[in-house]
């Protein structure tokens, strides 16, 4: 009966232990308070990214182009933003500005999702080939519209977004609840949310059942691609800069994020609660090496040997519940 | 020196919480064509495992082939002794040629690292010449029919020197054609020595084929009997162990005009001038073989297999049926043929399965579902429609077949549906299980659904339905009142004209 | 003939005949015998890659890690040259066992936990890289032995050129061109070349009949990882320095210029031809670009579209041609 709970569980045990772990090696240092702001400020930009990657997943798809996504998002509105904003414009001119440059990031990348949306739904491609298609374009056109360069100089107001503090609360963090809260409303209450769990499990089925598979995988990548770009706004008001090729790792650790969360890589499985608890321990894990002065390469690795091991155990796990059933 | 060739005796098999197979005797002669039946949960297939030695039985069995006894009886030994099991799927390999899919086995036995395709094409020639079959050597098998699939799975069987082939269900996908011309090559292999074991469910193929039938209830043999001392109504009796009393029922039409209204409705390679017309709270028959357009002509009302030409008047006014959507807008509901795959999401909970076809239904003033609804949703049509099930949450796979069609059953009608298109919705499922589907059909049309039921059994339709129309290569050939014909007399008209 | 042009591999070519000719318009000195050589040997090592990189497709798999252990493998060997001399032997020798070692490890994980090879890969590429940057202090390495330059150029036959410049078939490009001939006599004329192209059209069905999947999976990761170590050696050859971050990157690349080729991500298909194709097309469009002074930052944006358009092109005709099976013979 509980064992709908069980992952759910399974999780809260292991993060309160990679915490102790953390602490045992880290000692006093862990505890202080500005490494837990630190925390709580890296840990959104890789939990919007890992949910966009989510829900494409639970569509049994995958997303390579979430990063791409991004970086394109944010180069597009740090050139508006440093083109447009010059050292005499002034309070509402700068607002409306700012405001452009921030729908303008995201409506780049939702277009590249209803590109990756179409592409899947309409076309037939599969996903791996599709979103692969558009990572290296997007890729393309960030190194075009950069050159290679990095674009930097926000103002104050595109900084507070990544970097502000509200009611001790980090405003990125903010952002992320909000972002987990509505992914998980999506999921959870609204039919788009229902029909995307079953398609993962067996879009032939919902199509006989009625159900529009086209829209719901659209709006599956659209919402992917929305996500990326609210991730990228997030992102270059943190490194208050954007450029072609940043945060390729990420990619990685979206996976990670997600497989640890309890997603199934078959799709049909998985939920918001969990990932979310993924990502804090992902986060501990990764403050802590940091702490420890660990290379930064050294900490890739680490995360590549964290994914191998999680999928071990839960194929250990399922033969163990397999003879048991026999 | 007998003419048995495989003997099994005193065969038994425990799987937790299970018996699958109780003290089974069952034995081949040479050369004969042989059919198991049995119901789902028989045992058939735990048998045939254990004689192919893929499983092994429990203890204190005795197995003898070709005379000799075996003590510790492995697949490899089956092999050797010239058992080959052809599986439902047919393990073939669709991106690879004819003639490696068919020499491939025999190429994999003599354990030659290199191989030429000189010497995969006589393999396969040589195979294909033994049955006098002609199938192109170099075209893959993704791109020949299903029926020539068979004769290439047959084919790669015979490039050993097999004794029994075994057959599950072979002929589940062919047409009357088909099935034909396999029995064909099934009785040349006959008089070539080889003996055929069929499992098979359609029990009017059995009586065609077998010489002899052996019956398997709850794993026990109910026994071996010759074919001809045996016909349908024995045979269930046999497989079910209770006499099935039948009624028929005639459905109460509920109206003057027509729900629905088709006019020369046709779709190239699919059916050709299709008209028919049916009224609410009428059960409306259609059946025919496999292959002559049945199942098209649904999805063609179902909006998935548009029509190219034609009319459909709904309710008296002309509609276009273009994408699934448009038949739902309607009322138009469908339970499909294939339930596995097209008509439940197996991993997925029961509620959620239930609920997939009425999820903008449930919906609050905010637009999201509301799940107080959603619950009571679920629990309603679990209790009309009886279905056993130890958790709402358990996922739809873990039902049995008769309960996975209450759900499918139940998803539809909750959509108020005002016409109900079934297609085969008692296949595989047991006879105690269809009468009770076939109590919920009438219910429904008490209430006004028009029903259109679609299905290869005759007496199925004929039990049922209150006019019968006869499909044959795409077209209707014959319309039947069911209170005014008989089972025979349908059933003569469907074997006459293929 | 007709069997040939309806295959994906006959629109490849005929794209790039067409490229070819704009090109050559364009600019003239593309369809010299000196730059062709040249694109050759350049892309080399990619086209070594992508040999490995079909075999994991046709069997249903695919790898993502084989730039990593390019890396891992040349940098060893270069480590080994610079600092104990050595021999050509050597320098086959060293990438080549690691390069398997590696890639045994991915199949293993692959297999004996049934772990899809995207997240393996994904995995392993960043465990073999991460590792490597770590214990080379992420140093580019220079001072390769004397011999090693020279046995790079090598060439099977030479020409002079109008300016009395030298070039020729390079030994990297044969190098190339005896691997894809051996590549494809395995799989055309080896059981196991038949059993890895079986093992990706129906896995049960290679279980049943008789073909050893554990050997076939060991292999074929083997295999991929054998490729990236010659590869990573080749790469180390052309310029003759060895970097950690010269590699890492390209996997997609050349993983998109197999499916171009006609490979199929879900397994079973796939042909050395098309594989060449492939990589043909990638190299042209690079080299056209380059030709028609098309800046080089456009590349990806290029190659982006190319794959999007092919897949999309590739996909609808598999539609077309579903639509065509007749499903009952009307009268």
């Amino acid at each position: 009966m509980y064992r709908k709970y069980l992952e759910s569980i399974i999780l809260v045990f292991v993060m309160l232990g990679v915490f102790l772990l953390m602490w045992i090696m880290n000692g006093g240092e862990f505890f202080r308070s500005a490494n837990f702001q630190s925390m709580a400020f890296q840990l959104p930009e890789l939990g919007i990214l890992s949910l966009a990657m989510m829900v494409t997943i639970l569509t049994a798809g995958i997303n390579l182009s979430i990063i791409a996504s991004a970086n394109i998002s944010g180069i597009v509105a740090a050139i508006i933003l440093t083109q447009l904003i010059k050292p005499e414009t002034t309070g509402l001119s700068e607002a409306l500005i700012i405001l452009l440059a921030i729908l303008a990031g995201l409506s780049v990348a939702a277009v590249i999702g209803l590109l990756n949306g179409l592409l899947i739904a309409v076309v037939g491609v599969s996903p791996i080939l599709a979103t692969l298609g558009t990572m290296i374009l997007m890729n393309g056109f960030a190194i075009v519209l950069t050159k290679g360069y990095v674009i930097s100089g926000f103002p104050e107001a595109v900084l507070f977004i990544g970097n502000g503090i509200i009611f001790g609360i980090p405003m990125p963090i903010i952002i992320f609840a909000i972002c987990a809260a509505v992914m998980a409303l999506v999921l959870n209450s609204t039919p788009t949310g229902i029909n995307i769990y079953m398609i993962g499990s067996n879009p032939i089925a919902t199509l006989f059942s009625g159900v529009n598979n086209r829209t719901v995988l659209i709006r599956t990548y659209l919402l992917s691609g929305l996500y990326a770009g609210v991730a990228a706004i997030i992102m270059i008001s943190r490194f208050n800069s954007a450029k072609a090729d940043y945060g390729e790792s990420y990619l990685l650790m979206t996976v990670l994020a997600s497989v640890l969360g309890g997603v199934s890589a078959a799709g049909g499985f998985g939920k918001v609660s969990g990932l979310v608890i993924a990502l804090i321990i992902l986060q501990i894990v990764s403050s802590g090496l940091n702490l420890m002065r660990v290379n930064n390469f050294l900490t890739i690795a680490i995360w590549g040997m964290i994914l191998i091991l999680v999928m071990v155990v839960k194929y250990l796990a399922e033969q163990v519940q397999r003879r048991r059933a026999i | 020196m007998t003419d048995v060739f495989l003997s099994m005796k005193n065969i038994s098999k425990r799987y937790v919480g299970v018996q699958a197979l109780d003290g089974v005797d069952f034995e081949i002669r040479k050369g004969e064509i042989h059919c198991l039946v049995g119901e789902n949960g028989s045992g058939k297939s735990t048998l045939i495992k254990i004689i192919s030695g893929a499983v092994a039985p429990d203890d204190s069995s005795e197995i003898m082939i070709d005379g000799q006894p075996f003590q510790n009886y492995q697949a490899i030994d089956s092999i050797h002794k010239g058992i080959e099991v052809i599986y439902q799927d047919l393990s073939l390999f669709p991106n690879l040629p004819v003639a490696e899919n068919i020499a491939l086995s025999q190429l994999i036995s003599e354990g030659d690292r290199l191989i030429n395709w000189k010497d995969t094409q006589s393999i396969a020639e040589k195979a294909m010449a033994r049955i006098g079959v002609k199938i192109p050597l170099d075209a893959l098998v993704e791109e020949i029919a299903i029926a020539d699939q068979q004769l290439v799975a047959i084919c790669r069987a015979l490039t050993s020197d097999v004794k029994l082939l075994i057959m599950d269900e072979p002929t589940s996908s062919l047409t009357k054609k088909e099935v034909d011309a396999l029995f064909e090559v099934v009785k040349d292999m006959q008089s070539h020595g080889i003996a055929t074991l069929f499992v098979s469910h359609k029990l009017n193929e059995v009586l065609q084929i077998a010489e002899r039938v052996t019956v398997l209830r709850d794993g026990k043999i109910v026994g071996t009997f010759p074919s001809n001392e045996l016909d349908d109504e024995k045979m269930t009796m046999l497989m079910t162990g209770k006499k099935v009393e039948y009624t028929k029922y005639l459905a109460e039409i509920q109206g003057e005009r027509p729900l629905l209204e088709v006019k020369n409705l046709s779709k190239r390679g699919n059916f050709k001038d299709i008209s028919f017309r049916i009224y609410p709270g009428e059960i409306l028959g259609i059946t025919g073989l496999l292959g002559s357009g049945r199942t098209e002509l649904a999805l063609a009302l179902f909006g998935v297999n548009p029509a190219d030409s034609g009319e459909i008047l709904f309710d008296g006014g002309q509609v276009k049926i273009r994408f699934i959507q448009d038949a739902t807008r309607l009322g138009i509901s469908y339970v499909p043929e294939n339930r596995l795959v097209q008509g439940l999401i197996m991993p997925q909970p029961v509620h959620k399965n239930l609920i997939l076809t009425i999820l903008s239904k449930l919906l609050n003033r905010l637009g999201l579902i509301d799940s107080h609804k959603m619950q009571d949703s679920v629990q309603k049509w679990v209790n009309e429609l009886a279905i056993k099930v130890p958790s709402l949450d358990s996922p739809v796979q873990t039902l049995s077949g008769g309960n996975q069609q209450r759900v499918v059953l139940a998803k539809w009608i909750a959509t108020a549906p005002k016409i109900l298109i079934l297609d085969g919705p008692t296949i595989g499922i047991d006879v105690a299980a269809k009468s009770a589907i076939h109590e919920i059909i009438r219910n429904l049309a008490k209430e006004g659904i028009a029903i259109l039921l679609i299905s290869d059994e005759v007496p199925e339709v004929f039990q049922n339905c209150n006019r019968i129309l006869v499909m044959h290569k795409g077209r209707f050939i014959a319309e039947y009142d069911a209170a005014q014909t008989s089972i025979e007399e349908i059933q003569n008209l469907i074997n006459l004209s293929s | 003939m007709k069997k040939f042009f309806s295959r994906h591999e006959a629109y490849v070519l005929m794209v790039i005949v067409i490229l070819s000719i704009i090109i050559t318009l364009i600019n003239p000195s593309f369809f010299t015998l000196e730059n062709l050589f040249d694109l050759f040997k350049s892309y080399s090592y990619l086209g070594i890659f992508a040999i490995g990189v079909l075999f994991v497709l046709i069997s249903g798999g695919i790898d993502i890690s084989f730039s990593a252990i390019a890396t891992v493998a040349m940098y060893a060997m270069a480590v080994y040259l610079i600092r104990f001399g050595g021999n050509i032997f050597l320098t086959f020798l060293i990438p080549a066992v690691i390069g398997i070692g590696l890639g045994m490890i991915n199949a293993s994980i692959i297999y004996f936990f049934n772990i899809p090879s995207i997240i393996t890969t994904i995995a392993t590429l960043n465990i073999y890289y991460g590792i490597l940057v770590v214990l080379s202090g992420g140093k580019w390495l220079y001072g390769l032995p004397d011999w090693f330059r020279q046995f790079a150029e090598l060439r099977a036959f030479t020409l002079t050129n109008a300016e009395g410049g030298q070039y020729g078939l390079s030994i990297i490009t044969v190098m190339w061109f005896v691997i894809l001939l051996i590549a494809w006599l395995i799989l055309h004329y080896t059981l196991l070349g038949r059993g890895i192209y079986a093992m990706g059209g129906s896995p049960p069905s290679a279980k049943r009949a008789g073909f050893n999947i554990l050997f076939q999976q060991m292999f074929v990761y083997a295999f991929m990882g054998l490729m990236a170590g010659i590869a990573g050696m080749v790469h180390a050859m052309l310029v003759q320095t060895v970097a950690p971050n010269a590699i890492v990157g390209k996997e997609l690349d050349v993983i998109a210029a197999v499916v171009l080729g006609g490979a199929s991500l879900t397994g079973g298909t796939g042909t050395i031809f098309g594989t060449i194709l492939g990589i043909a097309l990638i190299a042209i469009l690079s080299n056209g670009m380059t030709l028609m002074r098309i800046p080089s930052f456009w590349y990806n944006v290029i190659i982006g579209l190319v794959v999007i358009i092919s897949v999309s092109f590739s996909v609808y005709r598999r539609r077309q041609r579903e639509k065509q099976t007749i499903l009952v013979e009307v009268e």
